[in-house]
């Protein structure tokens, strides 16, 4: 099985409609089907990784939003089920986020550390 | 109370894609609960929002039935839309560009919105006392 990298950089694309990220949410499913897959996090999809998130409230007239996203509870899921989270350190500092605002169990890695983290994948997916 | 003023938003996204077509909903709403008038221009795109056959799911991920997902569908967030309006005695005018439907195979939506042209774009930009519009990006 050829080992794949889902690069996500653009966050919050058809969230709130989805309730969830389609990109996440695809390679869960393609780790349900068997697919060995890691996920990179970064520019502002390193957000994804903040813990505490909150998008509930939304209503359109008598129509209330009853599931909001929770991006950070769906990356820890994915976590759980052994699909590895990694995040570029320095998007998340540019950001102001420091390690105490993370969910735990993403991997932190470099710039520098990029394409030695590329080379472990046979294809690499920029979403 | 209505106010009399008039705002037109022209939005492209389609659904699903891009907060644009949530925020673009959520301007809407905000202008009709002060009692004003709206013109959408959905162009491009955000024909599809008001398609009638849009369906929710379950989510297999999730592992939620189609009932426990509750999966929104902006045909019905837009449809809330109209029955607010009538509400606040304000109108939604919600134009669909024909061409862009034309293309798209679009033209079964949900009761409200109507076939239209630039032209009603340009004419409800001149009426309006504001006129925002959201591209795709």
């Amino acid at each position: 099985m050829a080992k794949i990298l889902n690069i996500v950089e653009t966050a919050y694309r058809g969230t709130i409609e989805e309730q969830d990220d389609t990109t996440l949410w695809l390679s869960h499913a393609l780790k349900n089907a068997g697919a060995e897959i890691s996920v990179l996090l970064r520019a502002n999809a390193v957000n994804y990784a903040v813990k505490g998130q909150d998008a509930s409230g939304l209503a359109f007239g008598e129509i209330k939003m009853v599931h909001p996203p929770e991006i950070d509870k769906d990356l820890g899921k994915m976590i759980q089920k052994g699909i590895p989270i990694y995040l570029v350190q320095e998007d998340a500092q540019e950001r102001g986020l420091s390690d105490s605002d993370l969910i735990a169990g993403v991997k932190k890695i470099s710039k520098k550390g990029l394409p030695e983290l590329l080379d472990q994948f046979d294809q690499v997916w920029h979403w | 109370m209505p106010s009399g003023k008039t705002l037109t938003v022209a939005i492209m996204d389609p659904p699903y894609e891009s907060a644009n077509s949530t925020t673009a909903l959520r301007v809407v709403q905000a202008a009709l609960n002060q009692g004003h008038n709206v013109t959408v221009f959905a162009y491009e795109g955000a024909v599809n929002l008001t398609m009638k056959e849009q369906k929710p799911h379950a989510n297999s991920v999730k592992g939620t039935t189609l009932e426990e997902e509750q999966h929104p569908t902006t045909k019905d967030w837009i449809a809330a839309l109209f029955k607010l309006a009538q509400e606040k005695g304000a109108k939604l005018d919600w134009i669909n560009c024909g061409l862009c439907v034309d293309e798209r195979g679009a033209g079964n939506w949900i009761e409200g919105p109507r076939r239209g042209s630039p032209a009603d774009f340009l004419a409800a930009s001149q009426v309006s006392q504001s006129t925002l519009v959201i591209p795709t990006k």
